[in-house]
């Protein structure tokens, strides 16, 4: 276990700045997600904690002490790529014992730390096996089992499961989550898949150009998002955005789209006449006959459970999910109602959430 | 008639059987979706059909014309694969003109020209067209990838995981718009998944398929709802079906055959413990934000169910299940009621 600490930490390659200014700090034994898009820095981020990249400035604390200029070895660290690299001349056993090899630890030793990782994670059986011959998962276990049987005080995770099938990946984020829980790890683990994120974190920060954008529970991320960024990037389809024009005061309790008043969260904070966003989760969008509130149907995907139906109005596109045997006809004008006590208010200029009572129960990010 | 069809095709590597007497047709202007894990088969598939290996048995036609000993060029076919393979060197434009600049197509520029703007408008990537292909982000490559499928115009469209290089919210957004490209063209497309929501989603109809072979075929509703064996039910549906022994449920309406019964989550109302059905204790509540998973004991079996937001749900509780719409299924697995294997047409 180890309580790893980044702070202010900036990175730049030549004149592009991939990191700018992050701090975090990842409890003992708690399972951390770094999540955001593909060149938002959150690889670069991993790399600093690793010892695999010299941060330009900022500190990175392990268990309280400072380890910025410390090389990988020197860091009680295991890393585990996307790209399970193994070596194929090797079986499995001697593929995980191999970290331990090199350390040249006794003998006996290495055995019985391969049997327990091998057991961990459920590959006793295959220790004899070459590894050419395993399917994708058995090589991503053995690629966590030479991760594992060091028995490090973290682990950093580059997604792991990125080359996975959808189905597998979700099996393997409880494998993985177990499997923490298991040993009493540290796990910071990087993805862009927010499934995986909500599934296995207790923490996540999500990243974006180089920054940190929030950091929270899954649920605080998802219900509160600080940010337009956060807020579409989470939610599968994301948040709906509807435009207003409105000047705002502290108290107000609702607000008009597109002519129609709306009920919302107590707002906290005055704000002078400007561009808003209203956002609201497809599963607090649904159909109401009499809503005042109106647009066209123009699609719907059926998902099994539920369908997600895209609706246009005169302020924006909306998705609603609702349930699958609801009968829905693309063309056909519908009344929309919104969860009132749901509904969050971003400033469509900085893209900053406003204050309000929905976010006043959640910690501050 | 069927654009591309398969008669009883067989592909063996050594001993393993990558596919096994699949028989399939793909409608003119139909959006077919091959789902299944890896080693299903799927690829195989698309790979005999584009002439990129010989069936061991059986024929492939395109067009109503037996290709099997055709050569992949000899074909009408376009593919597009997992990873995008673009020229780094030369501009987004000059991408997509290149299958219409090769010299068995000889097209002259001026057609070239309309034929790549068209594409790139409908692909909304017009504004790149003087692009390097190395400067565009991922999603903008894969669509110049799908794009230079498109300016020809094949009898069929083969794409193998053309989005799963993506991250989700890309993914989605072409999903979105390859549905709407094929609807607009008309074109037929075979396109190869693991993901079911890419398949749900997109396809008029999909084929399952499972260790070489095809096990069911029909519209997603269908196959959503009325899956023929235990196997396709559980390949649908997030969370994934509940398979129960028959026994834990106990109740006299169910078939005497019955030995696994398949609820989906939207069928398990979980209400308090003095209503009558069968009692089960919350192991633990998981907030994945838009739904919220209620995995429960049933005896010593797990099920998981979507929870209602407003029902107040704690580890330990104990709960009683309503059912509706239960699937029966046997001993073998299969569906009781099911009207036989409609997978072999």
């Amino acid at each position: 276990m180890a309580e790893i600490k980044v702070e202010a930490v900036a990175k730049s390659f030549g004149t592009f700045a991939a990191v700018k200014g992050v701090t975090f700090t990842v409890d003992h034994g708690s399972f951390f997600v770094i999540l955001g898009p593909s060149g938002c820095g959150k690889t670069t981020t991993l790399r600093m904690i690793a010892g695999l990249e010299l941060p330009t400035s900022g500190r990175i604390l392990l268990d309280g002490a400072d380890v910025t200029a410390l090389p990988a070895s020197a860091r009680d660290i295991a890393f585990v790529f996307q790209l399970f690299a193994l070596y194929p001349h090797m079986n499995v056993r001697q593929n995980i014992g191999f970290p331990l090899r090199c350390q040249n630890y006794p003998r006996a030793e290495i055995k019985q730390s391969v049997a327990e990782a091998a057991r961990l994670l459920r590959i006793d059986h295959l220790l004899e096996r070459r590894v050419g011959g395993l399917s994708g998962g058995d090589r991503q276990r053995v690629a966590l089992g030479r991760a594992i049987v060091r028995r490090p005080k973290a682990f950093l995770m580059d997604e792991p499961l990125g080359a996975l099938d959808s189905e597998f990946r979700r099996l393997m984020c409880g494998e993985l989550r177990e499997l923490h829980d298991r040993i009493d790890a540290t796990t910071v683990y990087i993805t862009h898949d927010q499934l995986e994120a909500m599934a296995m974190a207790d923490g996540i920060a999500v990243m974006n150009q180089g920054r940190v954008e929030q950091i929270g529970t899954p649920q605080e991320i998802y219900d509160r998002p600080r940010t337009m960024f956060v807020a579409d990037f989470i939610g599968a389809p994301p948040m709906n955005f509807l435009g207003v024009q409105a000047s705002l005061q502290r108290g107000d309790r609702s607000i008009k789209i597109d002519g129609v008043r709306i009920e919302m969260p107590e707002l906290f904070e005055d704000r002078a006449e400007g561009r808003f966003a209203v956002g609201v989760r497809p599963e607090n969008v649904s159909f109401a006959d009499a809503s005042p509130l109106r647009g066209r149907v123009i699609g719907a995907e059926y998902l099994g459970t539920t369908q997600i139906v895209t609706v246009i109005t005169a302020s924006g596109r909306v998705k609603a999910r609702l349930p699958s045997n609801k009968a829905v006809e693309v063309g056909e004008t519908v009344g929309l109602a919104l969860r009132s006590d749901r509904l969050s208010l971003f400033d469509a200029m900085s893209g900053q959430a406003l204050h309000s009572s929905l976010y006043e129960g959640g910690t501050r990010g | 008639m069927a654009e591309v069809a398969l008669v009883d095709v067989s592909k063996s590597y050594g001993a393993v059987e990558a596919v096994r007497g699949l028989s399939l047709s793909i409608a003119d202007g139909e959006f077919l979706v091959l789902l299944g894990p890896t080693g299903a088969g799927k690829t195989t598939t698309l790979r005999l059909i584009a002439g990129l290996e010989r069936p061991d048995r059986g024929n492939v036609l395109i067009q109503g014309r037996v290709v099997t000993d055709q050569v992949p060029a000899e074909r009408d076919v376009a593919f597009v694969f997992q990873q995008y393979s673009l020229y780094p060197h030369l501009t987004v434009y000059d991408n997509l003109a290149f299958p219409l600049r090769s010299p068995a197509r000889r097209m002259n520029e001026k057609a070239v020209h309309r034929r790549v703007q068209q594409v790139s408008e409908l692909l909304h990537i017009e504004q790149k067209l003087g692009n390097r292909a190395t400067a565009l982000s991922g999603g903008e490559m894969q669509r110049v990838a799908i794009g230079r499928a498109l300016v020809r115009e094949p009898s069929v469209y083969l794409m193998d995981e053309p989005l799963s290089s993506l991250d989700a919210k890309l993914r989605a957004e072409l999903r979105l718009e390859l549905k709407r490209i094929q609807r607009e063209l008309g074109t037929t497309i075979l396109y190869v998944t693991h993901d079911q929501i890419e398949a749900m989603t997109m396809a008029d109809r999909i084929g399952v398929m499972n260790d070489g072979v095809l096990i069911q075929l029909g519209t997603p509703r269908e196959i959503y709802e009325r899956p023929d064996s235990a196997y396709v039910a559980s390949r649908l549906g997030t969370p994934a079906i509940n398979l129960i022994p028959a026994e834990l449920l106990g109740c006299d309406t169910m078939p005497p055959q019955a030995r696994t019964v398949g609820l989906r989550t939207e069928h398990i109302r979980i209400s308090s413990a003095d209503r009558p059905g069968p009692l089960a204790r919350v192991h633990w509540v998981e907030h994945l934000g838009d739904q919220n998973h209620v995995h429960l004991k049933l005896a010593d079996h797990s099920l998981v169910t979507l929870a209602d937001p407003v029902q107040q749900l704690k580890a330990g509780d104990q709960v009683s299940l309503e059912f509706a719409e239960p699937l029966y299924f046997d001993q073998a697995g299969n569906r009781i009621g099911a009207d036989g294997f409609r997978g072999h047409v």
